[in-house]
């Protein structure tokens, strides 16, 4: 068979993607308060602005935890999207101005995925940003972006964090704050730093009852005057010690025991250690990042369109080393718990599972398997959690290791006796929010796009079976297989 | 050659399985990789093992089901394979392979609708038809990189990662040598196995590899419920459904792309997830619910012919080249275990190659990718 090559491969992308539905000149993702602020400045500036929020999420989501750490404390209201959408606006007065400003708002819209051509990728028609409500996905042209996404909470296993109750503080200040539907009645919270006792305070205005803090260092790590005021509250704070399980129900968490034995009733543990910023995005599109111990975590690098502002930028520099005292956490909490605790709740890896590199119980463990383990795999090269992911399966599960990649993360630098830094950030991927594929579909795609695509690059050659090659058959077969594509 | 030094240069599944097969065979090897094993399409394709177009698919379909045992570590093999049709034009042309299949004694069966939702219960009952390959099926990729590497060592091999290798020495018409930047291995002979490397690699050598690089993609769901048949293709997607449940599927446009000599520096997905999500939904409406939570990509070479190139050289002599054209994952304990009777033997032992061979190109137009529109973008 010869073919007729035309110089155009009509299996190729160039030229079957869609063109974005709108453009804006400036897309911020977060309205939070600095996401905001960034929205009606550039709006001042003269830019036109699309500033979109995620929240409120729906129910379902908030059961995975995503995008924070809810750890199923939400009450029955977070199932109404109505209430939770007029709630986002009530919490939001700033919303109103920004409008007022000339920003176009969408709440209930989450971005997912930010692509532009660069290394590996030259087929975009431009740069886009994808986004999704409970309807549908559609991808919105930029010139700037401002990434104004917060942080997320920082879970740290113990013996039991993996059922309902256990939560974090960003998720519980949010279920307080903003929707009214905390479900707790009674909570311990773990850590002293400024989150923690924020955290506390607030629950205790709330009306929950707070039943301690726990803290693994040997003094309050927050500042006088926090401390001051939930001692003031009455509130006891346990230092140097560490929780050592939870027990529970039906409903979840029932009790908290700490090292020492003594045990605390509560229905509600807020791990309140630390915050990470939420560079899902950035990380996403291949964005420059960095280690940033004072603030957080890695934290966006900047570029020239690419711009982060609040927790997302890094949090306050206090002096504070978060990397630090998080790592005393998962060393202190490794070391009073079995090796069975649970890391990885999606895919139910233990700790002595991801240490010993590995697969899932559904998979056999023959003895030579058995034999390898994370010290084994070192020997060929440093600890990527990356790799662990691929073998042990910890941080592929539904909530995006969000509750796990960071633990992940840690013990591996802990096992390897390596600084936290040296360890590489687990990948993000688009979709950096689970998407159901009804949603995420192009379901009006170009119709370029469906003339372009085969099953696998759509060379004939490639698929004429070799007894055939050469004999009539081997033209049936272009024929039948790619009619229209080659002469 | 038993005691002698095999440097393998790519620790993907090719590189690996030839390892693999040689240290079998009492051969010392060492495999030098640029990062960590498995980290190009070795670890990021669809899993897929029923390569009927290629003359290593008797030894692939012989292979597969022993390489849990052989290799001593769970690869999630899983047997046959069913193409599901959702439109006439696609069950015309899967009837079409089935035919073939017939015709060359491969064992497969035509399924109507209903035989089709009794053994995949999350395809569309819009489904005209389906094809059940008796053979075939697919395995784990980031398992099997991992299950070679291990077994390849538990043998006596070497893995040696984060080293790019730079170049060779030769002598007398043969590799001596292979260079990194911080070491010089000796060697009696050399594989390159290096995916999309292989023609800057072979440069060194003064040998013209025709190879383009491309980028393709795949979306992967939430776990849905267990299918009886797992090895599901159709509606032009490839993909499986994993032992733990989840949905990893691929297919569609690929994108051309300038072949860097020290391998890709990003190997980002696109929003083609969406396209891919909405051929996943027709094809699996009762998943159409379950969450996508990662994107990927992979780069992958083809030559000219899209066929692999599978050849030892005549100069130097000693070293052998191996390119599996997009399609070697499945294909690797086939092809590991021809690249090792080519370094001892000089000859594939149980199948005619010589479809592969490099010397196909020859004469080969200077234009071959403009003429195929294999250009990268700019
Ligand atoms: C999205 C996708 C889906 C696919 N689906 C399937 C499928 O279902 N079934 C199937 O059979 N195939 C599939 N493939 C193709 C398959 O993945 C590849 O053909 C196969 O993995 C090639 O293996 P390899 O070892 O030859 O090359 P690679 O996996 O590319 O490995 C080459 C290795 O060489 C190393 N290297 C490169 N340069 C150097 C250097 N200078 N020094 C040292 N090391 C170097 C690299 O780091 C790499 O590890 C798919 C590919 C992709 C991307």
């Amino acid at each position: 068979m010869e073919l007729n090559y035309t110089g155009t491969d009509l299996c190729a992308v160039n030229g079957t993607r869609s063109a974005p539905e709108m453009r804006y000149d400036v897309i911020v993702v977060g309205a939070g308060p600095s996401g905001i602020e960034a929205a009606i400045d550039a709006v001042k500036a003269g830019s036109s602005v699309l500033l979109v929020d995620e929240n409120p999420v729906s129910g379902g989501l908030m059961g995975n935890d995503v995008p924070l750490y809810f750890g199923g404390r939400m009450t029955a209201a977070t199932q109404q999207s109505e209430r939770m959408l007029e709630a986002v606006f009530m919490s939001m007065p700033a919303l109103e101005s920004a409008m007022d400003a000339g920003v176009e708002l969408q709440l209930g819209t989450t971005a997912w995925g930010v692509y532009r051509n660069g290394p590996g990728v030259a087929s975009l028609p431009e740069q886009v940003v994808g986004l999704a409500d409970s309807e549908r996905s559609w991808l919105v042209g930029f010139e700037r972006i401002v990434l104004a996404t917060g942080a997320r909470d920082l879970a740290i296993a113990f013996p039991g964090w993996n059922q309902p109750g256990v939560m974090g503080a960003a998720a519980l200040q949010m279920l307080l704050t903003r929707y009214d539907a905390f479900s707790g009645r009674r909570m311990l919270v773990l850590g002293s730093h400024d989150l923690a006792l924020e955290t506390a305070l607030l629950a205790h205005e709330r009306g929950v009852e707070v039943a301690g803090l726990v803290e693994v260092r040997a003094a309050p790590q927050g500042a006088a005057e926090l401390v001051a005021k939930v001692v003031a509250a009455g509130i006891a704070i346990h230092c140097g010690h560490v929780i050592a399980s939870a027990k529970g129900g039906i409903d979840g968490v029932e009790s908290a025991t700490l090292a020492t034995g003594e045990t605390i009733t509560c229905d509600t543990i807020c791990v309140a250690i630390g915050l990470i910023p939420s560079i899902e995005l950035v990380d996403a599109m291949h964005g420059p990042r960095a280690l940033e111990p004072m603030r957080g975590g890695y934290v966006p690098a900047g570029e020239a369109n690419v711009s982060a502002v609040g927790d997302c930028a890094g949090l306050a520099d206090t002096g504070f080393d978060h990397i630090a005292y998080r790592m005393e956490w998962m060393q202190a909490l490794s070391n009073v718990s079995a090796d069975d605790t649970i890391i990885c709740q999606c895919e139910e890896v233990t700790r002595a599972d991801l240490i010993g590199v590995q697969p899932p119980h559904y998979l056999p463990r023959p003895p030579a398997m058995c034999a390898r383990s994370l010290e084994t795999l070192r020997q060929d090269g440093p600890a990527n959690p990356d790799q662990i992911k691929r073998l042990t399966r910890a941080g592929m599960g539904v909530c995006q290791g969000r509750r796990c990649r960071d633990q992940v993360a840690m013990l591996l630098a802990l096992e390897s006796g390596v600084p936290f830094g040296t360890i590489p950030l687990a990948t993000h991927r688009a979709p950096v929010r689970p998407l159901p594929l009804k949603i995420l579909a192009e379901w009006d795609e170009p119709a370029a796009m469906d003339a372009a695509w085969d099953v696998w690059f759509g060379m004939p050659p490639a698929w004429v079976p070799h007894e055939d090659i050469g004999t009539r058959h081997e033209d049936a077969h272009r024929q039948m297989l790619y009619t229209g594509m080659y002469e | 050659m038993s005691g002698a030094e095999v440097i393998i240069v790519g620790g993907g599944v090719t590189g690996l399985s030839a390892g693999w097969w040689l240290a079998r065979s009492g051969v010392k090897v060492t495999v030098l990789d640029k990062y960590i094993v498995g980290w190009e399409a070795s670890g990021r394709n669809g899993g897929g093992a029923s390569h009927y177009a290629s003359p290593l698919f008797d030894e692939e379909q012989r292979m597969w089901p022993q390489m849990d045992e052989l290799l001593g570590y769970p690869t999630e093999h899983q047997k046959e394979r069913i193409i599901v049709a959702m439109t006439e034009r696609q069950w015309e042309q899967y009837r079409f392979v089935a035919e073939r299949h017939t015709r060359l004694n491969h064992p497969v069966a035509l399924l109507d609708t209903k035989q089709v939702l009794d053994m995949v219960p999350l395809a569309s009952e819009k489904a005209y038809g389906g094809v059940h390959y008796k053979f075939g099926g697919h395995a784990n990729p980031h398992r099997t990189v991992q299950a070679y590497a291990w077994a390849l060592q538990d043998l006596g091999g070497t893995i040696i990662q984060h080293s790019p290798v730079t170049g060779f020495e030769t002598a007398g018409g043969k590799a001596t040598a292979v260079k990194t930047a911080t070491a010089t291995y000796g060697c009696d002979a050399v594989v390159v196995a290096a995916g999309p490397q292989i023609p800057q690699l072979m440069a060194h050598l003064g040998v013209d590899i025709p190879l383009a690089a491309a980028r393709a993609e795949m979306i992967i769901t939430e776990p849905a419920p267990m299918m009886p048949l797992t090895g599901v293709d159709g509606h032009k997607l490839y993909g499986r459904q994993t032992m733990r449940g989840n949905l990893a599927y691929g297919g569609g446009p690929h994108e051309w792309l300038d072949t860097e000599g020290d391998g890709p520096a990003a190997r980002p997905s696109t929003p083609l997830a969406r396209n891919l999500a909405k051929r996943l939904a027709e094809l699996f409406p009762k998943a159409a619910h379950l969450n996508v939570i990662r994107s990927w990509a992979g780069v992958i070479e083809n030559s000219p012919d899209g066929r692999p190139i599978i050849d030892r050289l005549t100069s130097p002599d000693n070293v052998v080249v191996a390119s599996m054209s997009s399609v070697g994952f499945g294909l690797s304990p086939a092809s590991g275990h021809a690249i090792r009777d080519l370094v001892i033997e000089g000859k594939c032992s149980f199948a005619d190659i010589d479809i592969l061979k490099l010397a196909r190109f020859d004469g080969l137009e200077a234009d071959w990718r403009e003429k195929r529109g294999w250009m990268p973008l700019s």
